[in-house]
């Protein structure tokens, strides 16, 4: 795969310990790398295979064919229904993470090929407010299902969620949850396949709904997957947390989701997944290509 | 009772009447007038404090010890009570509640959470926090309500659903999503009614209906105000402002359109008249099993979906404004790599 040329720099915008943006420290083996070096191998850690967090438009490059994506409901923007009163308003907290990402909101939708296969794609960035779902979250992964409906296409999310339903718009992002789960009951009538992607952090109330309903669920390496929070559950059953507790490889061995894929391969994995659920149910369905 | 704390000024008026009574039986003294005008002093006063609650008082009134809980209720509305088991796959989850009923000559599924009023019982319950097994027993039970066509009854009242070890094993996001997508496709009426505590995604995972009453003390949010309170302000004394951030209360909520009613609680409470509060609700169950039966399977559910796709507030940028695509563009590493193709 070639999309990650040398010119790639994913840290240019995200927030470093390192100053001069020239080296990285693994969170997980320690070791100091370059992050050309990091940027040229997917980003993942060249020592240890450590996942570093992918913004939105990085895993569209990744994930989707070049030329092919086609952003929608990007007009979409957060209002502020509750009024929120804390120690940061809720517009605030909103300019101060689209001027730290770039990004307008929390999910990037569109139209686009997996290896030229169609398909309906959502993702949403773990930077922005921790990637929680509030209504444009919802709305807008609400459409990107309902386009797999009307287009008879396959939808694919990635989730990477730290922070579940966003506080700041209190009850309507719970909402979100039944809204973004309603449509893919429908989805499901109508017989297109839902493949949920989980990075690292996939948590709350996005992995409490749409996230957790894939016909298929994958999960990148090493991702921390849960309902609740590790220092919630800690502190409420007083007792040391499992080795690897809430990581992919333990919701796999658990039988909670299907498959741990390696980045590398999971562009490719999903086309396979797709080749048979979809391809299949279009000759079924009597859908010319 | 112990009152609560807003509630001691108005204790102390009530025990001055007492004392008054008394002293009016021992001396034979007619207070009868003072006595009249104290009292309706009293109820005037109750309705002034009960009315302008801060969000911070009625999470207190929503947590009290005596709420009415399920079980109260199910014990004052329902007749011919059948409890029913299990998740057939794991084990039976006591913090959720699962039967056939009858109520105003309707044969009834109904669900709720039971958080259990004493230290036994609570223990035994859970304090009301389901494992993903009690959420698969709901479903169990509320699919084959929609098979027969008996309506849905669902009284939620969770602090949250239990956060531990081994509710994550077995798949705690997991139970929660798929009752949300699956009791959107169920072919009868299912009525909520969050009675004490709507604690999110625990609650939401038996609250998916047709129509969602609340009671008026009650509180419905997305996450608990301590929770906000620790992770926005870094501290739980922060917990009313959170409260009040969270806009969580049944009036906030019907203003936004999220919940759909509201009934009124006895003055000071449903925990002051339990009767009284269980006929509220039984009235408004038999006249909403009334209205939505009228409805076939498919009706409902497009009904249903359509309640929960319509939620959400938001705006649309307008094309006028600093190119969206510009922004994009400087975010990723090469230009040409972020385009979005237009
Ligand atoms: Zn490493």
């Amino acid at each position: 795969m070639s999309f990650f040329g040398s010119k790639f720099n994913p840290f240019q915008t995200s927030k470093r310990k390192i100053p001069d943006g020239l080296f990285s420290k693994c969170p997980k083996c320690s070791q100091t790398i370059y992050n050309k070096e990091i940027d040229a191998n997917l980003k993942i850690c060249p020592k240890c295979e450590y996942h570093f967090t992918l913004g939105a438009w990085e895993r569209i490059n990744l994930m989707i064919d070049k030329g092919t994506f086609v952003e929608m409901d990007k007009s979409l923007i957060s209002a502020d229904p509750l009024n929120f009163q804390g120690p940061k308003t809720y517009p605030q907290k909103l300019s101060e993470d689209q001027e730290a990402t770039g990004l307008n909101e929390a999910v990037i939708c569109g139209l686009g090929n997996i290896m030229s296969i169609p398909v309906s794609f959502g993702v949403t960035d773990s930077r922005f407010i921790m990637g929680s779902m509030g209504s444009v979250v919802g709305e807008k992964l609400t459409r990107c299902i309902e386009r797999g409906i009307e287009k008879k296409i396959p939808v694919v999310i990635v989730s990477g969620s730290g922070g579940g339903a966003r506080m700041y718009e209190g009850c309507f992002s719970l909402m979100q949850m039944a809204k973004t789960s309603g449509a893919l009951s429908r989805l499901s009538e109508a017989g297109m396949p839902f493949i949920s992607i989980l990075t690292n952090p996939t948590m709350g109330g996005v992995l409490a709904s749409f996230a957790s309903l894939g016909d298929i669920i994958i999960a990148e390496p090493d991702a921390l997957i849960g309902f609740a929070g590790p220092r919630v559950i800690a502190q409420t059953v007083r007792q040391e947390l499992p080795e690897g507790f809430q990581k992919s490889e333990y919701l796999l061995k658990h039988g909670n989701i299907d498959r741990v894929t390696n980045r590398r391969n999971l562009t490719q994995e999903v086309f396979q997944i797709l080749q048979v659920l979809y391809q299949e149910n279009r000759k079924e369905v009597g859908i010319e290509n | 009772m112990e009152p609560l704390d807003f509630e001691k000024p108005l204790m102390e008026i009530e025990k001055n009447i007492v004392q008054l009574k008394e002293k009016a039986l021992n001396e034979k003294i007619d207070f009868s007038e003072t006595i009249a005008v104290l009292e309706k002093e009293v109820i005037e006063k109750k309705k002034q404090l009960y009315r302008n609650l801060s969000p911070d008082q009625r999470l207190k009134i929503a947590r009290h010890p005596n709420r009415p809980n399920t079980l109260d209720y199910i014990s004052f509305i329902f007749k011919d009570f059948i409890e029913l088991h299990g998740d057939r796959v794991f084990g039976d989850d006591n913090a959720i509640i699962a039967g056939l009923a009858t109520v105003g000559g309707h044969g009834v599924v109904v669900i709720g959470q039971q958080k259990g009023k004493d230290t036994k019982e609570k223990l035994f319950r859970n304090f009301g926090m389901a494992h993903p097994e009690g959420y698969r027993k709901a479903l169990r039970i509320m699919q084959m309500a929609s098979r027969f066509q008996v309506p849905i009854i669902s009284f939620i009242d969770t602090p949250g659903a239990f956060p531990g070890i081994s509710a994550e094993e077995r798949g705690q996001a997991s139970a929660i999503a798929v009752n949300l997508r699956e009791m959107m496709s169920l072919k009868t009426p299912v009525i909520c009614y969050v009675i004490g505590e709507g604690g999110s995604g625990g609650a939401l995972g038996i609250a998916v209906g047709d129509k969602i009453v609340m009671l008026e003390h009650a509180y419905y949010s997305v996450i608990s105000p301590e929770g906000c309170a620790a992770i926005l302000w870094k501290t739980a004394t922060k917990t009313p402002e959170a409260a009040q951030a969270l806009k969580m209360t049944a009036t906030d909520l019907h203003a936004f359109g999220i919940v759909d009613e509201i009934l009124e609680e006895p003055l000071g409470g449903a925990h002051r008249n339990p009767q009284e509060m269980a006929q509220t609700i039984k009235l408004s169950i038999i006249q909403t099993i009334e209205e939505f039966s009228r409805l076939g399977g498919e009706a409902l559910i497009r009904h249903r979906q359509e309640k929960f796709r319509q939620i959400g507030v938001y705006q649309t940028q307008a094309l006028s404004q600093p190119s969206v695509s510009q922004t994009e563009m400087e975010i990723g590493p090469s230009p040409a790599f972020n385009k979005p193709v237009e």
